[in-house]
């Protein structure tokens, strides 16, 4: 199996390299660069597949760089979660490179450079057995993501834009900073910052223990968890709505990833700690739901409700033991796939309609029925109805939760559901349902004076908006091609396939669970020679 | 001890410029904490019962610890790549920073805040007051620049 997992690395250096290989190559391989973004990315998911696949019932991969023995060597180790985790994360890859392709946004020379620096960074990230490595791979995602978060910003508001872009780097800075203390003192107190070998040394040692805290608290913070929430409302909807599907699914993640991770093998998850986690993240739900409740434009609705998720999905790491986990990282793996969509499906209408507060956009539920359809689902999904797989999710995260007899958790995740479907009834009402908005009633001033106005201000953006609404208002009204709707809708038939087939991904969290509980299989693989 | 108390030193100055509205200032009290989280690594290794790491016979128990330099060199190669990331974006989206008083010019009253006015603007020699006179002519350049990109991608909005 040895030489199975010597591929490990090719995860990180496969899509860095070709990156690099993009940007050499500059605007010679701009047409192709679009094709190898696909490819890179599509070859990324079926690796991890093949992850997947191999541990159904196969020991965990690890894999020493370099060939040092364990201990020494830097490892990449992959499980069943992480097998689960990378899958999703390519899959969400691919789709949001084919959305930004349908948009155009991909046509941008570093684009795809870019979005592949960002896999390589996210798979070593999740790979990783070490946390000084953590660290770098963090680093190295956060860093394409500062630029696609400038380069992919719309056009027009560009105090609200370099705002949004400033608070997300300063706040990364900070928490990376905060992370890296983490690691030092982790370091001074053990000598060692591999994960395996650091295996339940925080139930020994309450040094390790507040040393390792520190590290939690950092990744809380990239997790967006209550009451350090603040900055990502802020900062997702100031870019473009590939972009924003891209982060959601996989910055946030990451930091979730970690924290069940460190949490499972260097506490072991040790019960002491587990109230502070039900406190805080059912803290979190609510202050996320009511949150979203008061912002006005579609994507600042998601974006808020996202740290409601966030809080379900680390329940699970705080309602310790085989339900709590298994629910937690299905929640997880379910999230990612629907937030995506919803962010994907709202975008496409945003592409093509114009970004505009709520209820301005209206009747796009008659306009362009299959945008509305993918839509419905995936909120559906988010609110946990059935037969999609939120249902699933938040179904075994409530039994978890009774099983615990933390009764009032359980309480708060229902009540927090129905806020949720309130917030996506605002979004279906505001922007799907009601007459269709004919493109001249968009504003007041008529077309002509609009463009004139434009023309003067040199502003082509709008021009392009003017001249598109005029061409529109003779050409048929679906404006939203098969191309640009289909991420969102290929993302809304996978969470309702995995709420119809629920049992097999449960099945599969609850293996990735079970070596989460179990974590000697982990160590051994790791420190073996 | 001597360590410690640099590090308390360091993060307590870098709260101080944290504080402050303008963005340059800020940067420079994240490359404070910056150094102060490097230190915090270097203690880690055990500074207070290691030596320098030559010698004839170099005892691996007593000899300087090379891990947490190496960590050292890798976060301090992030930390200015992001700091200098900051900085363009202090420098290109500075007109429309959100973040600045009203008067902008009264940011450099203090001993610091000329100087930095200067990093971020045209040159050397320009008063931050004088920079902020120039910002119509100055502040087209990258909007037009982000306009015409946005072009580029063809998205209507």
């Amino acid at each position: 199996m040895t030489d199975v997992a010597a591929l490990l690395p090719l995860f990180v250096a496969g899509p860095i390299v070709v990156a690099g290989a993009l940007v050499a190559l500059g605007t010679r391989a701009a047409r192709a660069a679009q094709a190898v973004l696909v490819l890179v990315t599509a070859a990324s998911t079926a690796g991890a597949v093949a992850l997947v696949v191999s541990q159904l019932d196969g020991p965990v991969l690890a894999h020493g760089v370099g060939g040092w023995p364990g201990g020494v060597a830097i490892p990449f180790v992959a499980d069943m979660f992480t097998a689960l985790m990378l899958t999703v994360t390519g899959l969400l890859s691919v789709v949001c490179a084919w959305f930004a392709i349908a948009s155009g946004e991909a046509a941008t020379r570093s684009y795809s450079p870019l979005v592949l620096v960002l896999l390589g960074g996210v798979n070593g990230a999740l790979l990783t057995g070490d946390l000084f490595n953590l660290f770098v791979f963090i680093e190295v995602m956060l860093l394409p993501s500062y630029g696609l978060l400038l380069m992919a910003a719309p056009g027009g508001a560009t105090t609200r834009r370099l705002a949004g872009v400033r608070l997300y780097v300063l706040v990364n800075l900070l928490t990376s900073t905060i992370f890296l203390v983490g690691v030092g003192l982790i370091y001074g107190v053990t000598g060692t910052v591999n994960i395996a070998e650091l295996a339940g040394a925080a139930q020994e040692s309450t040094l390790v223990a507040a040393a390792a805290a520190v590290c939690l608290v950092a990744l809380g913070i990239k997790a967006a968890v209550v009451p350090v929430h603040g900055w990502l409302a802020r900062a997702y909807p100031s870019t473009s709505p590939s972009v924003t599907a891209l982060f959601s699914g996989l910055h946030t993640k990451v930091a979730i990833y970690a924290i069940y991770r460190i949490y499972a093998t260097i506490y072991d998850g040790d019960e002491a700690y587990l109230w502070v986690g039900l406190l805080v993240f059912s803290a979190t739900m609510v202050v996320g739901v009511l949150g979203a409740v008061g912002e006005r434009s579609t994507r600042s609705i998601l974006a808020f409700h996202m740290v409601s998720q966030i809080g379900y999905i680390l329940l699970g790491v705080a309602l310790f033991g085989p339900l709590g986990l298994t629910a937690g990282i299905f929640y997880l793996l379910h999230h990612m796939i629907v937030k995506a969509s919803l962010f994907l499906s709202t975008g496409a209408v945003e592409i093509r309609y114009g970004t505009r507060p709520l209820g301005q956009v209206t009747g796009i539920a008659r306009t362009e029925p299959l945008v509305a359809v993918a839509f419905f689902a995936a909120a559906l999904s988010l609110a946990g109805l059935p037969p999609f797989s939120g249902f699933v999710a938040k179904l075994s995260l409530v039994l978890a939760a009774l099983d615990a007899g933390q009764v009032a958790v359980a309480a708060t995740a229902v009540a927090v559901s129905l806020f949720t479907l309130l917030s996506m009834l605002k979004i279906w009402s505001g922007m799907f349902w009601g007459r269709p908005t004919t493109p001249g009633a968009l504003e007041e001033a008529p077309a002509g004076m609009r463009l004139a106005l434009a023309r003067l201000a040199g502003d082509h953006r709008e021009q392009a908006t003017v001249l598109e609404a005029q061409r529109a208002d003779t050409a048929p009204r679906r404006r939203i091609g098969v191309a640009l709707l289909g991420p969102g809708l290929v993302l809304a038939l996978v969470t309702l396939s995995l709420g119809l087939g629920g049992q097999l991904l449960l099945d599969l969290a609850s293996t990735a669970a079970a070596g989460l509980l179990d974590t000697t299989g982990y160590v051994e693989a790791v420190l073996a020679p | 001890m001597t360590l410690a108390l640099t590090v308390g030193v360091l993060v307590a100055g870098a709260v101080y410029l944290m504080m402050q509205r303008g963005l340059v200032r800020v940067v420079l009290g994240f490359v404070l904490v910056a150094h102060a989280a490097n230190l915090t690594l270097m203690a880690a290794g055990g500074t207070d019962r290691r030596g320098e790491p030559l010698g004839q016979q170099p005892d691996p128990a007593t000899t300087a610890d090379a891990l947490p330099q190496a960590f050292v060199l890798t976060a301090i190669v992030i930390a200015f790549a992001i700091t200098i990331y900051l900085l363009v974006l202090a420098a290109a989206g500075r007109e429309d920073d959100d973040t600045d008083g009203p008067t902008g010019g009264d940011m450099g009253g203090t001993d610091v805040g000329p100087h930095l006015g200067e990093v971020s603007t045209v040159g050397a020699g320009t008063s931050r007051g004088a920079a902020d006179a120039e910002d119509p002519h100055e502040g087209e350049d990258p909007d037009e620049e982000m306009r015409h990109r946005d072009d580029v991608t063809g998205v209507p909005s």
